[in-house]
């Protein structure tokens, strides 16, 4: 017990006396916050559209005024012919053109039917269905105020009687920030935890100190955790001083028991410290070291459900998933923050992580290796 | 004073094909100032590490302190100190802080470290020092320091891996003076040199050449035997023998 208070004490000095250590530790999360919750948003605002009207009809034009009018679309462009509209959107001067056939008022009035195209830019896949999603929404405002439920989009929208209204719980108003704040503060932690502790034991051997260490009766175990909670410790009050922000700037709900996160956090640090830890004992410098934590963490981040649902990842992908420590941390801090669940319903989470903290811990004990 | 601390029979490691220790056999006495000599690469850092439990041999036995070093490895490192060749303080910690952190780790008690340290201190006269961090210290200083600290929990043997490279003449010589205090004290001690001088400094001398002990004896008798007034020549004498 007392060599490993010798090794916290010894950290501790480490790491405070590194000058950038303390504003790494409060104004990461700061910009972190700031930044990452007011951009990361799935919403799609301003988005530049071009009118190509080639029937010049009072029904023609009101279908486009109804764009103009919605506060998602901003009318910069003004083509002449399809070949322009076709342009424009090459240009990037819109995103999204409509083209209006001639005789589109004679045959939505003659015949009750009657096409309009968009054509939207779909370099951005998610964006271009948002777009399409919109202007379907729009296309049938239209119909129903013009008292004609036929205009034909290229995909038919299908009026119907039956009027379908949305109750969203645990985020009434959609709000993004309230859906990313947790998550981004699952990735502050986790980056902290894991970029700190790959870099421990690595910066050890480039120096040579380990060769010293290992020459003392230090025991295997007392070495990893004297190494790990120096950064637990850090890594607990990086998400404590996160969720004060999350309260005080974007009032993040707390409605579930913030005992119950910390508890998680903890079993949950444990599992990616040791990450860190096992990195630290394969490199040989710390570059290395950086490099393949910045490896397994992009994988990890892209493949937690943050920015895209896990559920729409291919099957393969979200058994991949199944492995990821970050996904189980980003689902608990939703789940308990957002919606109040308790220990109960985060118990499989709780389950798999202590399995995974386990397991990674002893591997970081077996491959830090005193003797060659 | 007759005690073996060292005692090493047929003491061998390889890599692959190549032999770096090839039947190393040799004791070192309680006290004894043993040096190994050798040009770069005649396996004296491997003999070390072999015997500090960083490296496993292949084959031979080896005891420290009467501890086996393949049965006892744990029990040895209470009982010895290392200094490596590559600097084994931390730069970013204070003089103190390194004192305190290897007396706590080598289990002394609270009250042993602060006795401790302070003689440690005062002795090097750091004490002006005491507080600075070690990146500041020149490295004569730093090696001083490091060697203080190997020896701080008092062990039955002290393996000092090339502890004077790069230091100048002045600072080796007081280098010296505090590894003869450690031996006066009954502390063994294992050296690694390339320096030719450093070599007469020693109460026993094994000149290594190709992994082997190609020489052992007192300074004295190896020049007698050799017939040549010099270590620097006995250490020709031997390399010049491996060429021919």
């Amino acid at each position: 017990m007392r060599t490993i208070f010798f090794i916290v004490r010894k950290e501790f000095r480490q790491v405070f006396r590194n000058r950038s250590m303390l504003p790494m530790i409060f104004v990461m999360p700061i910009i972190q916050l700031l930044i990452l919750a007011n951009a990361t948003t799935f919403e799609i605002k301003n988005v530049n559209f071009g009118v190509l009207d080639l029937d010049r009809s009072p029904l023609s034009t009101r279908l486009a005024s109804k764009f103009e009018a919605s506060p998602h679309f901003t009318r910069t462009d003004y083509p002449q012919s399809q070949k322009d509209a076709e342009e424009g959107i090459l240009k990037d001067r819109s995103k999204l053109t409509i083209v209006i056939p001639k005789n589109f008022e004679r045959d939505l009035i003659k015949e009750n039917k009657a096409e309009v195209q968009f054509l939207i830019n779909a370099i951005d896949g998610g964006a271009a269905g948002i777009i399409a999603a919109y202007s379907q929404s729009i296309v049938r405002d239209f119909n129903i105020d013009e008292g004609m439920n036929l205009i034909n989009v290229i995909t038919p929208v299908q009026s119907s009687t039956v009027q379908v209204s949305y109750l969203h719980w645990y985020n009434p108003e959609l709000d993004y920030i309230t859906f990313m704040v947790p998550g981004i503060l699952v990735l502050l932690v986790t980056f902290i935890g894991m970029f700190l502790s790959s870099m421990s034991v690595v910066k050890e051997k480039e120096i040579g100190t380990i060769e010293q260490i290992n020459v003392t009766p230090i025991k295997k175990y007392e070495f990893i955790i004297g190494k790990l909670t120096p950064f637990f410790i850090i890594a607990l009050f990086e998400l404590t001083f996160g969720l004060f922000i999350a309260k005080l700037i974007f009032d993040i709900p707390f409605n579930g028991s913030l005992t119950l996160i910390f508890f998680f956090a903890a079993v949950y640090l444990v599992a990616v410290l040791s990450v860190g830890l096992v990195i630290s004992t394969f490199a040989d410098t710390q570059q290395q070291a950086m490099f393949i934590s910045w490896f397994i963490l992009v994988i990890f981040l892209l493949m937690s459900g943050l920015f895209t649902p896990i559920q729409s990842m291919p099957m393969w992908a979200q058994r991949i998933t199944w492995f990821n420590p970050i996904a189980y941390f980003i689902d608990a801090m939703r789940m308990v923050l957002l919606k109040g669940s308790g220990f109960s319903d985060i118990s499989k989470h709780f389950l798999i992580m202590t399995i995974y903290s386990t397991v990674v811990t002893a591997y970081a004990v077996f491959r830090y290796k005193k003797v060659n | 004073m007759n005690e073996n601390i060292i005692i090493t029979e047929d003491l061998t490691k390889k890599f692959g094909s190549f032999t770096a220790c090839d039947k190393i056999s040799f004791s070192v006495k309680k006290g004894e100032i043993f040096g190994f000599l050798g040009a770069n690469g005649a396996g004296k850092t491997t003999a070390i590490r072999m015997l500090c439990g960083l490296l496993l041999p292949t084959s031979g036995k080896a005891s420290i302190g009467g501890y086996d070093i393949y049965k006892d490895t744990e029990k040895i490192k209470l009982n010895i100190g290392y200094m490596s060749q590559k600097f084994s303080l931390y730069e970013d910690l204070t003089v103190k802080e390194n004192i305190e952190f290897y007396a706590g780790i080598y289990r002394l008690s609270t009250k042993e470290i602060k006795e401790r340290s302070k003689l440690l201190i005062s002795e090097l006269g750091l004490e002006r020092s005491a507080d600075s961090l070690i990146r500041s210290l020149p490295l004569g200083w730093r090696q001083k320091l490091a060697f203080s600290v190997a020896v701080i929990h008092s062990p039955k043997i002290v393996f000092l891996d090339e502890p004077t490279g790069g230091v100048d003449p002045v600072t080796r010589r007081q280098f010296w003076d505090l590894i003869y205090k450690a031996a006066d004290d009954g502390i063994s001690v294992l050296v690694t040199t390339h320096y030719m001088d450093e070599a007469e400094y020693c109460g026993r001398i094994s000149m290594m050449v190709d992994g082997k002990i190609a020489a052992m004896g007192t300074p004295a008798e190896l020049k007698s035997s050799y017939n040549v007034g010099s270590m620097y020549e006995v250490f020709l004498h031997l390399a010049r023998g491996k060429n021919e």
